[in-house]
């Protein structure tokens, strides 16, 4: 059974590739949305079968992909709680998205292609998260990036979506060759790529901090970071909103770009046996936070607050894998992935009403003309907000904040980066809501409330962004452990340095206390004193920032410079083949050669007579010389 | 001064053999370039004549009969293109006849 949980995307997929010109859009919906949902149902039923089983694994075999020598790779599958959680995630954020498009995309001409590239999309996610050796996940990890290549470049009319899609692409390759080394290195060493034999021959061959291990999993983790979109290689993601929404919702937020953190999370042995690697993932979720926090504070394009703020959170996950919290990582996976598509179909929802207006200084007012839409999207923002108590991003992130410096792994550094991330974090979601749907209404167009078909997913997912919190809770509130119990075969619990409830509680309210900040200062900023900060920004230095942060601390300026620009010019210096100057050489040399035999053949006897002269006398010299001397 | 007669005949056929040479290598006319082929010729059988005396075989004879008959063929198989030439190009210089752009 849990072959079809893969196997229903990728049919319904190749079935509306081959027919999305005759279907009706009706029978396209049925067979898009069917089959993720029929998808859902399954890994419900297995999922709860699979707890009830008391097992630790599940491994379906289903056929020998190829085999060569000692190398062999079957199309595996292998369901864990690992995997479970993210099945679960893929199909159900899934299903709702797929819902929320039949009503976004209902005038979209290309209504088949967009379905087909959405079910190719879940397919290969889930082929990413359920496979059982490195072969097959990378299999999916490619996959996943193609999908993402056509839906970003869905819209491929104009130009710049085209670009955003190429640069989406080669971004993400850069990543994807450092973790193809990876897998060859593991193959050289272990002999395998089937991840549970790796994870278990890796303690027996390599010490802690041995070079090759720590290589290995500083090349996945460059894997990682392209796929999630974190430093360096984040300068994809905020283009890559080029895309239409539920595209965004569900692959730049909900599932796709935290394929880096299941990695990670997967081969955790590995990065615990590198601990300079595993510094390296906590030290770029870090920066990679506060950067694109910042970042999501000056945007005016309401899709591209909630991208960076999507980098942002990555971050935090990566901080919690580096400093050891796996579970805690997971779990934010979670609840970001209920919030972050939340977000994405409410800012969606708003881009529609307002006719595909996505700045946010044309909005405004919009809490009284879109009442349902504002009320969910404030559910979204205040749990990626962390309000404390009642949303679920509370919960998931607060264990973040406290384990970054409580754990074996942490520092205070890290917890300093968490603590800011929290704040900065709160403000600019919360300058994202007071702009778009308070204030005076800066447009005069009747925006409407959309339809059920989007609304209900929006709906339910805002339930889930509040809910999914309680499956985990902190030492302080409850101590519930639900979430990490489940996962506890498959990642080792995190192991405390401190275990003192009055830090704990500090670190909470400090937490909370600055969340409250963040919101007040937009309140400020926003609300009350516009004009005052209009004056701070206008300041040279203010001005600077702003321009700075807007472009993403400007590095897409850099890479142009240092890769792009250099690139296109030994292009442009190449244009005509430097390896073809070699035979077009010889072609002249031969030209040349013909050139002065040819004066030869002039039709005078005389020359001609002349050379035979000439011939004879050297010949005849040859022989002489030979002879007497 | 006592020259043996080999000496002396072969340094002559060398002689006419040299002065036909440089008058085909100079002149333009056919007709003149046709007697310097024949001069060369008969150098050639002079040299053939020479040799045979010298070892007093008959050998070089025989090959200057067939010097001699190759003449006459040559000359008349030449006269006839030279006079073909001639009424083609109304003249005897020998570039005139190059078609050749090299």
């Amino acid at each position: 059974m849990l072959w079809l949980i893969p196997a229903l995307p990728f049919f319904s997929a190749l079935m509306l590739i081959l027919g999305w010109r005759v279907f009706t859009r009706a029978a396209v919906s049925i067979i898009g949305c069917g089959s993720i949902g029929v998808s859902a149902l399954l890994t419900i039923v297995l999922g709860i079968e699979f707890m009830q089983s008391g097992q630790t694994s599940v491994v379906q075999h289903l056929w020998e992909w190829m085999q060569a020598g000692t190398f062999s790779a079957g199309a595996d599958l292998r369901l864990d709680a690992l995997s479970l959680c993210f099945v679960f995630v893929i199909t159900f954020v899934g299903f709702l998205i797929h819902i929320y498009s039949t009503g976004y995309m209902a005038e979209d001409a290309d209504y088949g292609r967009f379905f087909a590239c959405m079910n190719l999309f879940v397919g290969a996610m889930l082929v990413l998260v359920l496979a059982d050796n490195l072969l097959l996940l990378y299999f999916g990890w490619e996959g996943v990036g193609l999908c993402s290549y056509l839906l970003i470049g869905f819209w491929y009319k104009d130009p710049a979506n085209g670009y955003a899609a190429r640069k989406a692409f080669v971004v993400t390759r850069v990543g994807d060759t450092a973790m193809a080394i990876a897998l060859f290195m593991l193959f050289q060493f272990t002999g395998s790529l089937q991840i549970q034999s790796i994870l278990d021959k890796a303690p027996t061959l390599w010490t802690v901090g041995n070079t090759t291990v720590v290589w290995i999993a500083f090349l996945l983790l460059g894997g990682a970071v392209g796929k999630s979109a974190q430093l360096p290689l984040q300068t994809w993601l905020p283009d890559a909103m080029a895309g239409p929404t539920p595209v965004s919702a569900l692959i730049h937020a909900a599932t796709m770009v935290t394929a880096g953190v299941y990695l990670i999370a997967r081969m955790h042995t590995l990065f615990e046996l590198a601990p300079a690697a595993q510094t390296g993932v906590a030290v770029v979720g870090a920066v990679t936070l506060l950067l694109a926090g910042c970042s999501a504070l000056v945007q005016r394009d309401i899709k591209r607050v909630l991208a960076y703020s999507t980098i942002s959170q990555i971050g935090y996950m990566f901080l919690a894998l580096g400093v050891g919290a796996w579970s805690a990582a997971i779990f934010h996976f979670v609840t970001h992935a209920f919030f972050k598509a939340l977000l994405f179909m409410g800012a969606g929802a708003v881009i529609v009403a307002m006719h595909h207006e996505q700045d946010m200084m044309k909005m405004g007012g919009l809490r009284k003309q879109l009442p349902a839409v504002y009320w969910v999207f404030l559910i979204g923002s205040a749990s990626l907000a962390a309000i404390p108590f009642i949303t679920s991003g509370f919960y998931s992130k607060d264990q973040i904040v406290w384990l970054a410096w409580s754990s074996a792994h942490g520092h205070t550094l890290y917890w300093v980066c968490a603590i800011t991330g929290a704040f900065l974090t709160a403000m600019y979601t919360f300058r994202m809501v007071f702009l778009t749907f308070y204030g005076e209404a800066r447009n005069h167009q009747h925006p409407h409330t959309p339809g059920p078909a989007m609304m209900i997913p929006l709906y339910i997912l805002a339930i889930l962004s509040t809910v999914a919190g309680f499956i985990e809770l902190p030492h302080t509130l409850g101590h519930v452990t639900l979430f990490s119990d489940f996962l506890q075969p498959m990642l080792p619990a995190v192991h405390l340095l401190q275990e003192s409830a009055a830090l704990e509680w500090t670190s909470q309210l400090l937490a909370a206390g600055l969340t409250f900040l963040g919101i007040y200062i937009a309140w400020l900023w926003v609300i009350r004193q516009p004009e005052g900060m209009k004056r701070f920004a206008q300041m040279p230095f203010m001005q600077w920032l702003r321009v700075f942060w807007m472009k993403g601390w400007a590095f897409d300026d850099v890479y142009n410079t240092l890769f792009v620009q250099p690139f296109v010019q030994t292009a442009r210096m190449n244009r005509r083949d430097i390896i073809d100057r070699i035979y077009t050489s010889i072609a002249a040399i031969t030209r040349w050669f013909h050139d002065i035999l040819a004066r030869t053949q002039n039709g005078i006897l005389r020359y001609y007579v002349m050379g035979v002269v000439i011939g004879a006398v050297v010949i005849l010299s040859v022989l002489i010389w030979r002879v007497y001397v | 001064m006592n020259i043996h007669p080999t000496t002396a005949g072969m340094t002559l056929a060398g002689i006419l053999f040299v002065l036909g040479l440089i008058s085909i290598l100079i002149r333009r006319n056919m007709i003149f370039m046709l007697l310097s082929v024949e001069i060369m010729l008969n150098a050639a059988g002079l040299a053939f004549i020479v040799a045979s005396s010298h070892w007093a075989q008959p050998d070089g004879q025989v090959m200057f009969m067939f010097i001699l008959s190759m003449a006459a063929a040559e000359v008349s198989v030449g006269l006839a293109l030279i006079l073909q030439l001639y009424h083609q190009l109304k003249s005897l210089d020998s570039d005139e006849a190059s078609r050749m752009r090299g």
